[in-house]
């Protein structure tokens, strides 16, 4: 295995923070996993729901022949888990198999948890869009998983209302704001949408529509720019709207939040592919209503979205059963088959280029009857998605984002001191955990 | 699922001081302030369970847009849904939080009053020091020990299984505690004494004599680590990766988390923390006269 100037510069970090306990995990590291063969019984952690219908399909087909069974265990979704895995990690016990949001990757890796299965997964990189490939590696010659799902960011608004009040649909930010405060001059009591600080994922996708890259390595140091001009721009436009009343500052996924876009009382809505499944039940009177279109620019000749969601099945360093469980994870993520299945049973969006436009993509959701070609358009955008990159302590970024970015809205106060804060807290965790970070 | 279900223990305990607020009247001018006071402490802790109990009727559609305290039309509905889930895996979930909690404090009941009426009863060298760990481990929050629980049963294989849910739960240093002072007062040292007279043994001396002296001390602390246990999240969450042998608490978490892109099954986990509750109330009601006899006794004996 190719020791990267990454990877060793990742080992080096973790050993310093865990000490003696990682140091020994790290030696014990499994040999060469590629030449077990014979049958193997796999477990996996997973959150997606119907994940064991999909899986079946594996157990009686192409896993049978191969004598590689695969058990679900179905898991509560985020942070906790990252949590659980590591734990779990510690005790050698990590499940074989695990899904794993991307922003984790970093911290799973840097923990020694998720193996390298680039000798095994080096043909499905082609069906992934390079943006989304990229994530997966760490920017290293080595593989940690296999993208599953991806969540570009779109721009969703009331189709009806927009008409009603003489409103275009904004194609870049400064149209947005524009947009935003003619329609608080029609209907002062409505609101274009809310900047919410109680979800960080559709910050940190807005910043990196602009261009932010929140944690990047220089030789043997991270650095991390949470604070760089891009994301100060991102900081400082939603912070204006804020500031003047153009939108609401109260946070979403609140039953407040529900009957506002359920009774017309915000009429946009900046979110991911997966937003339809949200508005069914946030906003179940008003379907068909909506439309969605491609996220505003920052610039005119700009055609760039960020990402908001999405995971991605990684094999772990524990697993006895290495090459078995990544040719599972390929074909789970790449096959049409298990992909049709994940879209229908599961409800996913596929990080599958292929698979974004056939089977049951052919048709629009349920929600957006109206939107013919919903996923058509969708792909278009999935495809213009930024590239991102996260560090090993995305959820302590995270947590300051949205105690920081929470006061601040609350308090219509500066988002520039709040995005400092962001950047210091991340800096002084990552300085505590043992990592090197350049300024 | 616990901050829903943690004030429903309140109203009970609250209710105790409420009705005792009422009972010697006689005409006395009635004390506003803690009268009000008492009020807002109720209304406060049963305003959630309110809103559990009217939210668990609404349907998907009505649950976000009809009036808070309105009763919605589809509890039935819920319910039914919630059954089907999963092939119903909720009742496994009810089942197995039954199986914890009640096992779980019924073994950690034997356990306590065991050594509880051990520390009373016998003079030995170190118990002072044995009775200081124990305070000690009082003082200690369970949450903490989850992880290093974790470690060492994972050491011995038992990890994702019923017992590395039930082991670290038997003792409860809490009940060891309540049990000593219960033992060292509703137990004489004569009738010990008297027992040894007769020729018993200590055990048939403490099964046939003192036991049934300590009974209702025993009720409070089984309903407390009932409680605990039911409420338990950590442990069961860092233990247990089936579902199949999950609790309540870790069950409607999954239903609650089902990742970035899914909603939430908001009236699903609604219905589910208020079925959930129902099986802690019954209790309650059921066991609610043997803990009013023990505070009676202690009252008669001071």
């Amino acid at each position: 295995m190719p020791y990267t100037k990454r990877r060793r510069l990742v080992r080096t970090a973790v050993a310093l923070a865990l000490g003696a306990t990682t140091l020994a995990a790290c030696g014990t590291e499994s040999g060469d996993s590629e030449t077990e063969s014979g049958p193997a019984s796999l477990t996996y952690w997973t959150w997606t729901p119907g994940m064991d219908k999909v899986v079946d399909l594996w157990n009686k087909g192409p896993g049978k022949k191969d004598q590689i069974t695969v058990t679900v265990k179905k898991q509560a979704s985020g942070d906790t888990l990252v949590t659980k895995i590591l734990t779990a990690h510690k005790a050698g016990k990590a499940p074989d198999l695990v899904q794993a949001e991307y922003q984790a990757l970093p911290t799973l890796v840097s923990n020694d948890a998720l193996a390298d299965i680039s000798k095994n997964v080096s043909d499905a990189k082609g069906r992934f869009a390079d943006g989304v490939w990229q994530q997966t590696t760490l920017g290293t010659d080595a593989v940690y998983a296999v993208p599953q799902d991806i969540g570009p960011m779109m721009f969703y608004y009331r189709e009806d209302l927009f008409k009603e009040y003489g409103l275009t649909v904004p194609t870049t930010w400064d149209e947005f704001a524009e947009t935003a405060r003619k329609l608080k001059k029609a209907a002062p009591d409505k609101d274009l949408t809310t900047f919410s600080a109680n979800d960080s994922g559709l910050f940190a996708g807005l910043a990196q529509q602009a261009g932010a890259k929140w944690w990047t390595t220089s030789g043997d140091q991270w650095k991390v720019s949470i604070d760089d001009a891009a994301t100060q721009k991102v900081a400082k436009f939603w912070g204006g709207l804020v500031e003047e009343g153009a939108i609401d500052n109260q946070p979403m996924y609140t039953p407040a939040w529900n009957k506002a876009l359920n009774t017309g009382k915000q009429i946009a809505w900046v979110s991911a592919v997966w937003a339809p499944g949200t508005l069914t039940t946030a906003a179940p009177d008003t379907k068909g209503k909506w439309a969605m279109a491609p996220l505003p620019q920052w610039s005119a000749s700009e055609n760039r979205t960020g990402s908001w969601g999405g995971s991605s099945t990684g094999v772990t360093t524990d697993s006895k059963h290495q090459a078995a469980a990544a040719k599972f994870a390929a074909w789970l993520n790449t096959d049409s088959d298990a992909l049709n299945a994940l879209a229908t049973e599961s409800g996913i969006y596929p990080a599958a280029k292929n698979a974004q436009t056939s089977g049951a993509f052919l048709k629009p959701p349920a929600y957006f009857s109206n939107q013919a070609d919903f996923y058509t358009k969708a792909a278009d955008i999935a495809e213009t998605t930024a590239p991102s990159a996260w560090g090993p302590n995305v959820n302590v970024a995270y947590t300051s984002f949205k105690d920081a970015f929470g006061a601040a809205a609350k308090n219509k106060s500066d988002f520039g001191a709040a995005l400092k804060k962001m950047q210091d807290d991340t800096v002084a965790d990552m300085k505590k955990q043992g990592f090197g970070v350049a300024r | 699922m616990s901050s829903l279900a943690v004030p429903k223990a309140e109203p009970v305990a609250g209710s105790t001081p409420g009705t005792a607020q009422g009972r010697p009247p006689l005409r006395r001018r009635i004390a506003l302030i803690p009268t009000v006071t008492l009020l807002l402490g109720a209304l406060y802790c049963l305003l959630p369970v309110a809103w559990v109990v009217i939210a668990a009727t609404k349907s998907g559609r009505e649950l976000f847009s009809t009036f808070t305290f309105l009763p919605g039309s589809g509890f039935a509905d819920n319910v039914r849904d919630l059954s089907a889930y999963r092939d119903g895996v909720y009742w496994a979930w009810m089942g197995n939080s039954a199986l914890y909690a009640g096992l779980g404090a019924l073994l950690s009941t034997c356990v306590s009053a065991i050594s509880g009426y051990a520390l009373a009863t016998y003079r030995f060298r170190g118990r002072e020091t044995i009775f200081n760990v124990l305070l000690a481990g009082v003082l200690m929050p369970p949450v903490i020990l989850a992880v290093p629980q974790y470690l060492l049963l994972a050491k011995v294989d038992l990890t994702d299984s019923y017992l590395s849910v039930l082991l670290p739960q038997i003792l409860f240093p809490y009940g060891v505690y309540l049990a000593r002072i219960y033992a060292a007062a509703a137990v004489p040292a004569d009738v010990v004494e008297a027992g040894r007279m007769d020729g018993a043994s200590e055990w048939r001396i403490f099964t046939r004599i003192a036991l049934p002296m300590m009974i209702p001390g025993m009720v409070t602390v089984f309903l407390f680590q009932f409680v605990a246990i039911w409420n338990n999240f950590l442990l069961p969450y860092i233990m247990l990766s089936d579902d199949e042998k999950f609790p309540i608490t870790l069950g409607l978490f999954t239903l609650l988390e089902q990742g970035a892109n899914t909603p939430a099954l908001y009236t699903l986990v609604i219905t589910g923390a208020f079925l959930a509750v129902l099986p802690l109330v019954a209790l309650f009601l059921v066991i609610q006269r043997f803990w009013s006899l023990d505070l009676l006794s202690g009252a008669v004996k001071s």
